[in-house]
């Protein structure tokens, strides 16, 4: 097969996973009273689902410009991650196959294409199969942002049936899943906290002020965990 | 408004593939610190739970832990169906039915 669609066809369970989202997303943006262009936009032109969300949230609420940015930027910095993860096969690649393979790295494409990349693949092929796993998905989170808009457009008033909830129950499953780990449990106890109790600051602020907050207890968790988990500097038992 | 719209939307475009493009193609200039490794672990839980927790305790913006709040009740059964199932779409689907029949019947 060739590699662009071996690209396409390895992300088929990521198109499936994605689908609702994308969905649920084009539905909750316009009943939150967001215009068709901005939701269209935000999945044609940011095309990141978590940030998308929260975009919806922030300017649903009147969050200040700057606040929307910061925001995007702590939500999205894990893409730099995966960048970096990916240099290494995309070094020799032409200058304009890094800035468009850059432009569609999400999650799902990172997951598929390391697992690929680490294993085998010529480079030129492994540029196409990349290539296929990214246009995968993005047509698929357009096609579903498009179907999600229509649905939010035929169902007005969809935000008073609490439409809103739908946000709330899509973090709260995804959070969740993640607290397994003590430190991550702190992150999250410390970032709902804060943001409770500044729920009242305007444009939004709580928000950053508690995943700040939450990021850095869990780092400090896991540097206390870290030291009860060395051995006894007496050696003893 | 729109023109704020717009500008929100284009500063998360450049925010969000400059953080794509720095190492993919800036990468020999650059290099990932250790810290800010281990810092993104804590964002998804920091981020959406400080995104939760007000939208379920105060969706009015003042503490509202009566019966009348749906908010709560639908968010308890969303984590505790994605603790039980481990699959987002079931929680998320379940905590829905939970949120429509406590407004229909409570509210």
């Amino acid at each position: 097969m060739r590699p662009f669609f071996a690209g396409a066809r390895d992300t088929i369970p990521m198109l499936v996973g994605a689908a609702p989202f994308g969905l649920i997303f084009g539905t909750l943006a316009i009943g939150s009273g967001l215009p068709v262009w901005l939701t269209l936009g935000l999945s044609a032109l940011v095309f990141a689902g978590s940030s998308q969300f929260v975009a919806v949230s922030l300017i649903g609420a009147g969050a200040a410009l700057p606040v929307i940015w910061l925001t995007t930027l702590v939500v999205n910095l894990r893409h730099a991650l995966y960048s970096a993860t990916l240099l290494p096969y995309a070094r020799t690649l032409p200058a304009r196959w890094r800035w468009a393979l850059a432009f569609w790295l999400t999650d799902e494409t990172f997951a598929v294409v390391e697992n690929q990349l680490r294993h085998h693949a010529s480079l030129q092929d492994g540029a196409h199969y990349w290539l296929g796993s990214s246009l995968a998905m993005y047509f698929n989170w357009q096609i579903w942002t498009i179907a999600g808009v229509l649905l939010g457009q035929s169902v007005p008033g969809l935000a008073t049936l609490g439409l809103d909830f739908a946000m709330v129950a899509t973090f709260a499953a995804i959070v969740a899943l993640q607290l397994r780990e003590r430190p991550v449990l702190f992150a999250a106890v410390v970032a709902g906290t804060v943001a409770l109790l500044a729920r009242a600051l305007p444009f939004k602020l709580g928000l950053m002020l508690a995943a700040v907050a939450g990021v850095g207890a869990g780092m400090l968790a896991e540097a206390w965990s870290r030291r009860a988990d060395l051995p006894d500097p007496d050696g003893t038992p | 408004m729109n023109g704020d719209l717009a500008l929100a939307l284009a500063g998360m475009v450049v925010v969000t593939y400059g953080i794509r493009l720095s190492f993919l193609v800036f990468g020999h200039r650059l290099s990932f610190p250790a810290w800010l490794e281990r810092a993104l672990r804590y964002v998804p839980a920091a981020v959406l739970t400080a995104l939760v927790v007000p939208m379920a305790l105060a969706p009015q913006d003042a503490i509202d832990l009566s019966l009348h709040n749906a908010y709560l009740p639908g968010t308890v059964a969303a984590i505790a169906l994605a603790l039980w199932s481990r699959q987002t779409l079931t929680a998320i689907v379940g905590a829905f039915v939970v949120f429509g029949l406590w407004r229909w019947l409570v509210t």
